[in-house]
């Protein structure tokens, strides 16, 4: 008989990574909201990256990678944080219930494809899901699994399954828990980090398809996809393009409108009132990919009105660029 | 966006609660604010699915006329490519797609055919067969 539950602070977040960082910070008594966690972890970014593909569409990333924001912000607060992955099966669930028996949740990299909590509609092979293990009852543990609105359960088997997915980034059961916290951690400090670093990130790549010149880039080439694709596949490409977009736990307009969230915390943290226009200005940005989206849609369900054409769709992406551009440099002239 | 605008469209989520969503309170200060589902994302998440079953329906009918054994339709219906399910297996991609062909497939042994079973979460019996009629419903449910 196993039983053991950790008395866990869960709290529902648009975005998985960000959300799972925050609670772990909670639950060691660092007060830290899910979109600070995600502007000190640097996770706003732009890639579009037609030499990878995913299911044979092209991937386009609104975020750093995998695993980037909790160790940023770990790094930058001065966290010590305990990592590991497993070759065996059984080995990987036994350090998970010593874990667990210790009291300590235990942050778990995951594939959605394999959760059975997860609606049908969701059920992708996608391999970035991170959730945090609170408990167990016998057979069944208890997840806080930060998209989700309560603790949901699964069962031990399907939670193997689903931390040694296979495929593109497989987990390999990758599971994480914070071994030591500071006393009063440096937020404003962190938060000064996350914010330059991104800017520069994003004004300042070496390549065209990183960045704000990603953006460009995918706007030149969205433009010529249906004389390249075909109409059909041009749709398939368009679809996935705005479910990278909105679907993928992003709290909508690819993580725009949760930096601007961010911008208002940084504004009050270090004491800099523009930083609360900027983020007025993001949230424009943000609205502008939504019409997007809305946009690309109505496209893809065959409705398009008399607007919704390519060139039209890589005008709107040019203004994001534009406008990105434009605050981005702003930050960083009041940031530095 | 506002927290009047964040949309409340029923779609891909169905009855398992709600997601929540960045959006700007009356006060202008940005709230997570709960929403049901988006028209924008619930068409762009049903021509994903329409896909995966366009190509299901494909290998069940490649099956169903003696061309590929039953692996090929569960590997659809699972989403998976042949480097996957080979993953998944622990065997190399050319013998997955060796094990498509119905006379390799006929002839292979218990042990084998446990692992596909185990990964497709049915029985070795029911590996041998694909349902009688193919409808786009059978792919979302496990």
């Amino acid at each position: 008989m196993h039983s053991s539950i950790i008395d866990f602070p869960h709290s529902q977040s648009a975005h998985c990574e960000s959300g799972v960082t925050a609670n772990l910070l909670r639950f060691h008594h660092i007060e830290c909201s899910e979109a600070l966690a995600f502007g000190i972890g640097e996770g706003l970014f732009f890639g579009y990256l037609p030499f990878i593909k995913i299911n044979n569409l092209p991937l386009t990333t609104f975020r750093g990678s995998v695993g980037s924001i909790f160790s940023n912000v770990n790094k930058r607060l001065g966290v010590t944080v305990r990592r590991k992955k497993f070759r065996s099966e059984t080995q990987a669930m036994d350090d998970l219930d010593a874990k667990l028996a210790e009291g300590i949740p235990v942050g778990c990299q995951t594939g959605a494809y394999w959760l059975p909590y997860f609606p049908p509609a969701f059920r992708f092979h996608f391999n970035m899901h991170n959730l945090v293990v609170i408990g167990r009852d016998d057979d069944h543990y208890l997840i806080s699994d930060p998209v989700f609105e309560k603790v949901v359960h699964c069962q031990r088997d399907d939670l193997q399954r689903a931390r040694f997915a296979k495929g593109t980034l497989a987990p390999r059961g990758a599971m994480y828990y914070l071994e030591a916290v500071p006393q009063n951690p440096d937020m404003a400090g962190a938060a000064r980090q996350g914010l330059v670093r991104v800017c520069k990130t994003m004004l300042r790549t070496p390549v065209p398809f990183l960045g704000v010149r990603g953006i460009h880039f995918l706007a030149d080439r969205l433009e010529k996809w249906p004389k390249k694709l075909g109409e059909q596949r041009a749709l398939l490409y368009l679809g996935q393009l705005i479910r990278m977009q909105e679907e993928i736990g992003t709290g909508g307009g690819g993580f725009r409108f949760m930096y601007a969230a961010f911008l208002q915390e940084a504004a009050e943290l270090l004491g800099l009132p523009p930083l609360f226009q900027l983020s007025e200005r993001m949230t424009l940005v943000g609205d502008t990919w939504r019409r997007f989206a809305v946009s690309g849609a109505r496209m893809c369900k065959g409705r398009a009105k008399a607007d919704d054409t390519y060139g039209e769709l890589a005008a709107i992406l040019r203004q994001c660029g534009q406008s990105e551009r434009a605050i981005y440099g702003d930050i960083l002239e009041f940031g530095q | 966006m506002k927290v009047a605008e964040v949309p409340q469209d029923k779609g891909m989520i169905g009855e398992y609660g709600h997601e929540v969503c960045y959006a700007v309170g009356d006060n202008g200060r940005y709230t997570l604010s709960p929403s049901l589902g988006w028209d924008a994302k619930n068409i762009v998440n049903d021509q994903a699915w329409t896909a995966i079953a366009e190509e299901t329906r494909r290998m069940h009918a490649l099956v169903q006329s003696g061309k590929l054994s039953p692996i090929a339709y569960y590997q659809a219906k699972h989403q998976m490519d042949i480097g996957l399910l080979a993953h998944y297996v622990a065997l190399a991609n050319w013998r997955v797609k060796r094990h498509r062909r119905p006379e390799i497939f006929l002839r292979l042994p218990e042990r084998i055919l446990r692992k596909y079973a185990t990964v497709f979460g049915v029985s070795t019996a029911d590996l041998k067969t694909v349902p009688k009629t193919f409808s786009p419903e059978l792919i979302r449910h496990r």
